[in-house]
């Protein structure tokens, strides 16, 4: 059963396969977020080429992103002294608790997208550029670098670096802000080699204290939380990176990273990993990648070209989905507002799966593949799921009879069905459609992208 | 909570007589095992200690009688004074008093400088290292892992109570288990049926799906074996909810219980200070101390608990100057902490020079993998050649058998 997209562009415009039909479904879990059930139907009349291209270029306006707004912040007042521990552990408590509405906040509009690409590069960038509210501790700052990241997140990579290296909430997590000329923080510079940029083994150690001096001299101003380079701080004097010296500053040095031959490649790994497989390309389909990206640096073209080629339709090419991925998806497809559950149920949810947006684990992101596979996770998932289904209007599968209900409940979720073993499992619960829609999200069809 | 009440165990048995009817695994047989053939109270067991983020090993077992220590850091530094004295010049940060009376009972070793050969420098890639116990790699087996897969191959063998599985603990055949920290409540009835029976095997579905399908599967094991050690862990979790002394308790149930586990991981993240460390490193490892010394004191009063040996460690530690933010950036060697009362008290390895050094880097006297080598000896009693490869040395850190 290949369903590779050269196999059926050859079956001609006219016929749509069932294997395009696979395809497609697979299209709008990993670009899209998940489907909607008319969503998958009506992608399925226009076959595989023209899905993509809408989900990558959406029209106009998004109503339901419009009707999410991001919630706005208080100006910053001014930071509790150390000298006064107990007011400065409430400011932390309270910085907290807003990021994590922020979060809540995130996956209504991840759910509530009309054009969710948007939303799914910036959840991409969002692994990429993992920056924690642990230690940022200001939500307008994590959100504001949210925002960015939806609007650079589909363009020109040099651009997104280019904002990351000096964004606010980057280089506070990144202790960037503390980096000045004579004895540099090698922190962020470091970070931006091996994580955003090139990858591990594609520089050295001298080259980490190099670009360090290229990064010396930023500043959030504590007021306006806005990033200011302190020329005072600055290290201005020659510096050799990766063998070619100038004067470099943040925006030169990241210009001079993102155009490193070992940057796309290293881009592409990332990019195929969260949406093809987790099996690294060949080289022939890792050159594709790296030549739709481009001059351009064209990230759009870049993720395109991945969910083109031959693997992204080969039925190996599996997919565990991450817990928000999983979330977002049930969302949708329940056409769930987050908002409408109890937040409790919600965060909690995430915590015990081991992934809340704003407070990735560490600078390294989250994982991929089997590490979110665990015996908790299992339990955690079947928990959520339950909150979902219990909060969620069930009617595509109250109204069918019972002896459909299985069927709907994967037409619901978007799934081209279940395997023999949860068929059978799933059958006694088709009078309890609450309990038979959340053992649908916790089964381990609904665990992957297949 | 020390044994297996007849209570509990008819609850767990109940919800397992009700999975069985969905599927053809002996979930009686499982449920009896956890009753019938517990650990033996012999049997040593192993808690790994991860501090991720590369802790700070000079201001942890700090050289506060050295001059250079104190020139290359000076706003870092501790004095002698403030330090909780060890002999021979090196003395515990003073955020760990637990831990020093440790030391004072003679029931923890200090193993110094401890790193592999050409360090790296990347938080991931050198905890890759730690985990997989292979400085060349990359390999995508941990080494617990393969401990698992060379002794039977049993995922309840060791247990994580992380909600995402630590590398060390995945194998080629075998992966360790998840224990949630909220409690191992499955739903009974109808429902719960319909989640166990989704555990089994369906022939022909893609790899990933069948390891999400076998997860379920193992919880269900799980369940039948820990679920009257975590039955009523809700609410009894710190001040965060992961905190390591939230996991530790957990640990120390499933110890007291005797629950089939040889080797449990544990974690605490945040040790990444690159400014305003010597606060923040405090605390956090106060946090250790508190969590640690407070699981090894209830580990003592019990047969089972006797045999803990508890090991903590970081992927690298960090350069011997400070940087301009009161911090310090990544570096090389640190010490590994192995407490137990089976354990023999002291330092074990050279204390690393400060002026003799790698380009502003501490240069190794132990190689991790001897670390290794002996607790899979003397803790776990195996062999250490099919997980480490050969020509290991075991270290002095126990006392004769």
């Amino acid at each position: 059963m290949r369903i590779a997209a050269p196999a059926f562009r050859a079956s001609g415009r006219g016929g749509r396969t069932a294997f395009e039909g696979e395809a497609v479904r697979r299209l709008l879990q990993r670009v899209g977020l998940g489907a909607r059930r008319d969503e998958l139907e009506a992608a399925r009349a226009v076959g595989f080429d023209a899905t993509l291209v809408r989900l990558l270029s959406p029209p106009g306006r998004d109503a339901g992103a419009a009707a999410t707004q991001p919630p706005t912040f208080a100006p910053a007042g001014p930071r509790a002294g150390k000298n006064d521990p107990e007011a400065r552990a409430e400011q932390r408590r309270e910085a907290a608790l807003q990021s994590r509405r922020l979060g809540v906040w995130w996956l209504d509009r991840m759910a509530a997208a009309d054009e969710p690409f948007p939303e799914r590069m910036a959840w991409f960038w969002h692994g990429h550029f993992a920056t924690s509210a642990q230690k940022v501790r200001h939500p307008q700052l994590m959100s504001a670098q949210n925002e960015t990241l939806r609007r650079l997140g589909r363009g020109d990579f040099r651009a997104l670096a280019r904002a990351m290296v000096v964004d606010p909430a980057m280089l506070v997590w990144l202790d960037g802000g503390g980096n000045r000329v004579g004895r540099p923080n090698e922190n962020l510079a470091r970070e931006f080699m091996e994580l955003f940029t090139l990858g591990v083994g594609n520089y050295t150690e001298d080259d980490v204290r190099q670009a360090a001096r290229a990064l010396t001299g930023w500043r959030v101003d504590r007021r306006t939380l806005a990033a200011r380079l302190d020329p005072a701080a600055h290290d201005p004097g020659p510096k050799t990176v990766l063998g070619t010296t100038a004067e470099y500053d943040a925006a030169g040095l990241s210009d001079l990273l993102v155009t490193r031959p070992a940057s796309p490649r290293f881009l592409a790994g990332r990019v195929w990993r969260r949406f093809v497989s987790d099996t690294p390309p060949d080289p022939a389909t890792l050159d594709a990648l790296v030549a739709a990206y481009g001059p351009a640096h064209d990230i759009t073209a870049m993720v395109r070209a991945a969910v083109t080629s031959p693997a992204f339709g080969d039925p190996s090419s599996v997919l565990v989905r991450q817990p928000v991925e999983w979330l977002v998806g049930a969302l949708r497809a329940l056409r769930l507002p987050a908002s409408r559950m109890r937040e409790t149920a919600l965060a909690g949810g995430l915590r015990d799966l081991g992934q809340t947006p704003f407070f990735p684990p560490d600078v390294g992101g989250w994982p991929a593949g089997p590490a979110w596979l665990s015996t908790a996770a299992a339990l955690s998932r079947l928990r959520t799921a339950r909150a979902l289904s219990g909060a969620a209007d069930l009617s595509p599968v109250t109204d069918e009879p019972v002896r459909g209900r299985v069927e709907a409940t994967a037409a619901l979720l978007g799934l081209p069905g279940f395997t023999a073993r949860t068929t059978a499992a799933l059958a006694p619960l088709a009078r309890r459609p609450p309990d038979l829609v959340a053992a649908a999200l916790a089964s381990p069809e609904n665990t992957v992208s297949a | 909570m020390n044994t297996l009440t007849r209570r509990r165990f008819l609850a767990f048995s109940g919800m397992a007589t009700a999975a069985a009817a969905a599927t053809s695994a002996g979930w009686m047989e499982l449920a009896d095992r956890a009753r019938t053939d517990p650990l033996p109270p012999g049997a040593p067991v192993l808690v790994l200690v991860t501090l991720y983020g590369g802790n700070d090993g000079l201001n942890t077992v700090v050289p506060a009688a050295d001059p250079a220590y104190h020139s290359a850091r000076p706003d870092l530094a501790y004095d002698q004074g403030e330090v909780l004295d060890l002999g021979e010049g090196l003395g515990l940060n003073p955020g760990l008093p637990g831990l020093k009376g440790q030391w004072d009972r003679g029931t923890l070793a200090i193993v110094r400088g401890v790193s592999y050969p050409k360090p790296d420098r990347s938080h991931f890639r050198s905890m890759d290292i730690w985990q997989t116990a292979d400085p060349v790699g990359p390999s995508s087996t941990g080494w617990i892992g393969r401990w698992l897969d060379a002794n039977g191959r049993d995922p309840l063998a060791a247990v994580s109570l992380e909600p995402v599985l630590p590398p060390l603990l995945a194998g080629a055949a075998t992966t360790g288990a998840a224990l949630p920290l909220r409690g191992l409540a499955l739903p009974r009835g109808e429902l719960g049926t319909a989640f166990a029976a989704m555990g089994s095997g369906d022939g022909g579905e893609p790899a990933l799906q069948a390891t999400a399908a076998r997860s379920i599967a193992d919880l269900h094991r799980t369940v039948d074996t820990f679920g009257s050690a975590l039955g009523d862990t809700t609410g009894s979790a710190g001040k965060g909810s992961d905190a390591l002394a939230a996991q530790l308790e957990v640990v120390a149930r499933c110890v007291e219980l005797g629950a089939p586990s040889r080797v449990y991981s544990v974690s605490l993240g945040g040790f990444d200070t690159h400014a305003d460390e010597r606060d923040t490193q405090q605390r956090l490892l106060s946090e250790v101390d508190a969590a640690v010394s407070g699981f090894l004191t209830r580990m003592t009063g019990t047969d089972r608990g006797r045999q803990v040996v508890v090991t903590v460690y970081s992927e690298f530690g960090r350069r011997v100057a400070a940087n301009a933010n009161e911090g310090t950036d990544h570096g090389t060697a640190g010490p590994v902490l192995v407490a137990g009362d089976g354990v023999r008290g002291g330092f074990v390895g050279e204390q690393p020079s400060l002026t003799d050094l790698d380009d502003g880097d501490l240069k190794a006297t132990t190689d991790f993998r001897d670390v290794y080598a002996t607790l899979l000896t003397r803790v776990l009693g195996a062999d250490p050649e099919p997980v480490l490869g050969p020509g290991r040395t075991e270290l002095p850190l126990f006392t004769a058998a």
